[in-house]
C-alpha cells in the first residue's frame, strides 16, 4: 500500500517516495517500454523479411550498437569511473548512446542499401545481417585489444545490458519513439498479413512490397537502435516474444503485434526480476539473463512446435 | 472485359524477351485457358497482367483503365490472383478470406467487409472451418479458401495459376466447377493457366496457345486440333469426341 502511494508520490516516508519515484519506477517503465519495442519490432522484422530468425540481434543492429559504444569508450574516452564493476558509472553516457545509435543505424542502412541497389532477396538480407554482425563483433574485439584495463571493463559492462541507466528523460524519449513506431505497425497490420502469404500474393493484394520493406526496416532499426543505445545489448526478446505469441494466436498481425509487445514487456520485466533477486543485492546483467533464459525457451518452442508441422 | 495488346516482357535488356507481342481478350463470365509447354511463358504472362512483374511494353485494359499505369492498390481492386501451390500460412480461414479486403481496408474492417466474407464462406461451403488454421486443411479446401480470398477482392478479372496442380481428381472438378459458377454469377473474366487439356476443354470457353514466347493461336474450342496441340506440346495426339465432348489422347511412343 505504501508503495502504491509512493508511485504517485504520496507515501508518508519521504525515502520510500524517492526510491520508488527515482529508481524503481523508471526501471520498471524502462523494462516495459524496452520490452514492447524489442518485441514488436522483432515481430515486424520477421514479417517483412519472411524469416523466423529475423530480429535486431540477428540482423547485426545490436552488434553495430556495441561497436559504437566500444568506439565511444575506447577512442573518444567516454569511459568509466569506479573501482568495481557493480559500482561503475560512465563519464559520458550521452556520447556512448549517440555512438551506439549511429552505428546501429549504420548497419541497417548498409543492409537496406544492399537490398536497394543489388535487389537481394529477404533471405540474403538476413544473411547480410549475419555477416555484418560478425564484422562488427570482430571490429569490437580489435578495439578491445588496444584498450587499457579500465576501458575494457567499461566496454564489457556496457554490453552486459542494464535497465538502471535510464532516468525519466530517457524513458520519455524511448516511450515516444516506441509508441510512434507501434502505432505505425498496428496501422500496417494487413500488409504484414498479406506478406505472410508470399510476395506475389502480397503484390496482387495491392501491397507495394519493396516500399513496405524499406519503410518498416528503417522504423524497426530506429526503435531497436534507440532501445539498445540506452539499455545495452538485450538479446532474444525480439526473437522469442513473437514466436511465443504466434503459437497461441497464429499469424494474424491484428493479434500478433499487440501480443508480441505485451510478451516482450513481460519477458523483460521477468528477466529484470530474476536479475535483481537471484543473488540479491547484486544485480546481474540483464542481457546475460535474457540470453540465458531465452535460449532454452526458444529451443523448447522449436521442439514443441516440431510435431505440429 | 480485359483487353491485352502488344505485351512484352524480359528479365533484362541483354537477354531475349520471355514474352513477345502477346494479345488477347477475356470477356466477363468467360473462362480463358492459357496453354503451352513448360517454359512457354504462361505463368510469366499471368504475373505481367497484374504487375507482379513489370512488362516493358504493351497495355492491359480492364474497362477503360490501363492496369500497367495504375497504382497497385487500384489494380488489386480490379484483378485478383491465386498463386500456384499449397499454402502453409498460419492464418485462420476467416482471416485469409478477409485478407482479400486488403485493397479496400483503410483503418479497420467495416461491417460490409464482414458481411461479404461471411457470404463468400457460405457460398464456398467453408463456414464450418472459418476458425481453423489454413495449414490444417486439405489441398482442395485450401484452394477453395484461396478462391474465396480472391473473390473478396471483388475483381473484374480473376487470374489462376495452375489451380488444380496438386488436387485429386474429384477436387480438380469441384474447384473448376466453382470457378465456372462464380465467373457466371459475378460476371468475372477468368484467366487460367492449366496443364490438363481435357479439364481445359471441359471448363473453358476460349483458349490461348503459347509457343516460343509468342501467341501460337487464340480462339474457341475449334483451335484445339491434333495439329495445333502436336506443334505446341511437341507430342502426337489424337482427338476423339466422347459424349459430345472433345478428349485429347496423347500417342506417346517410348524409345524402347
Amino acid at each position: 500500500m505504501e508503495i502504491a502511494k509512493a508511485v504517485v508520490g504520496k507515501a508518508n516516508d519521504g525515502k520510500v517516495n524517492t526510491v520508488v519515484q527515482n529508481m524503481r519506477l523508471p526501471r520498471v517503465l524502462t523494462a516495459i517500454v524496452g520490452g514492447v519495442g524489442l518485441g514488436i519490432s522483432g515481430c515486424v522484422l520477421q514479417a517483412i523479411l519472411h524469416n523466423p530468425l529475423a530480429s535486431s540481434s540477428t540482423l547485426g543492429i545490436s552488434q553495430g550498437a556495441s561497436f559504437g559504444a566500444a568506439f565511444a569508450i575506447i577512442v573518444l574516452g567516454a569511459g568509466a569511473q569506479g573501482s568495481t564493476v557493480a559500482a561503475m558509472q560512465f563519464s559520458n553516457p550521452l556520447l556512448i548512446s549517440l555512438c551506439a545509435f549511429v552505428c546501429s543505424m549504420g548497419v541497417s542502412l548498409i543492409i537496406l542499401a544492399l537490398s536497394r541497389f543489388r535487389k537481394i532477396t529477404p533471405e540474403a538480407m538476413v544473411l547480410a545481417g549475419v555477416a555484418l554482425s560478425a564484422m562488427f563483433q570482430g571490429a569490437t574485439t580489435l578495439l578491445q585489444f588496444f584498450a587499457n584495463e579500465v576501458q575494457l571493463a567499461s566496454v564489457v559492462f556496457w554490453t552486459f545490458g542494464d535497465l538502471g541507466r535510464t532516468g525519466w528523460r530517457e524513458v520519455r524519449l524511448m516511450a515516444v519513439v516506441v509508441l510512434a513506431a507501434a502505432l505505425y505497425f498496428i496501422l500496417s497490420r494487413w500488409s504484414y498479413n498479406a506478406l505472410e502469404s508470399g510476395e506475389q500474393t502480397a503484390v496482387s493484394l495491392g501491397v507495394n512490397v519493396n516500399r513496405v520493406r524499406v519503410v518498416n526496416m528503417v522504423i524497426c532499426s530506429l526503435t531497436a537502435a534507440v532501445i539498445v543505445s540506452y539499455l545495452g545489448i538485450i538479446n532474444f526478446i525480439g526473437l522469442v516474444a513473437p514466436h511465443m505469441v504466434r503459437k497461441v494466436v497464429g499469424n494474424n498481425h491484428t493479434y500478433l503485434l499487440p501480443g508480441s509487445a505485451l510478451m516482450g514487456a513481460i519477458l523483460l520485466l521477468l528477466g529484470d526480476l530474476a536479475a535483481r533477486t537471484v543473488i540479491s543485492p547484486v544485480i546481474l546483467p540483464i542481457g546475460a539473463i535474457t540470453s540465458f533464459l531465452g535460449a532454452p525457451l526458444f529451443l523448447y518452442l522449436l521442439f514443441k512446435g516440431g510435431d505440429r508441422s | 472485359m480485359m483487353v491485352v495488346k502488344r505485351l512484352e516482357f524480359g528479365y533484362s535488356s541483354c537477354c531475349s524477351p520471355i514474352l513477345q507481342d502477346i494479345a488477347f481478350e477475356a470477356r466477363p463470365g468467360e473462362c480463358l485457358a492459357v496453354l503451352g509447354n513448360n517454359g512457354a511463358g504462361k505463368s510469366t504472362m499471368l504475373k505481367c497482367l497484374n504487375r507482379i512483374l513489370s512488362p516493358q511494353k504493351g497495355t492491359v485494359y480492364v474497362g477503360k483503365q490501363d492496369m500497367l499505369q495504375m497504382p497497385l492498390n487500384r489494380v488489386a481492386q480490379s484483378m485478383s490472383f491465386v498463386a500456384q501451390g499449397s499454402q502453409n500460412s498460419r492464418l485462420t480461414v476467416y482471416d485469409m478470406v478477409m485478407l482479400g479486403r486488403k485493397p479496400y481496408i483503410k483503418w479497420g474492417i467495416r461491417r460490409e467487409d464482414e458481411e461479404l466474407v461471411a457470404s463468400l464462406l457460405r457460398q464456398m461451403g467453408l463456414e464450418n472451418m472459418a476458425v481453423r488454421f489454413l495449414d490444417e486443411l486439405s489441398g482442395g479446401e485450401q484452394q477453395k479458401v484461396m478462391l474465396a480470398r480472391a473473390l473478396a477482392q471483388q475483381p473484374r478479372v480473376l487470374l489462376l495459376d495452375e489451380p488444380t496442380s496438386n488436387l485429386d481428381l474429384r477436387n480438380q472438378y469441384e474447384v473448376l466447377e466453382l470457378v465456372k459458377q462464380v465467373s457466371r454469377e459475378h460476371e468475372i473474366a477468368v484467366v487460367i493457366v492449366i496443364h490438363d487439356l481435357n479439364l481445359a476443354l471441359r471448363y473453358c470457353d476460349k483458349f490461348l496457345l503459347l509457343k516460343d514466347n509468342q501467341v501460337y493461336d487464340y480462339g474457341g474450342e475449334e483451335i484445339i486440333t491434333a495439329q495445333s496441340i502436336g506443334e505446341v506440346y511437341q507430342i502426337a495426339v489424337k482427338i476423339h469426341t466422347i459424349d459430345e465432348a472433345k478428349v485429347v489422347i496423347p500417342q506417346f511412343q517410348s524409345c524402347s
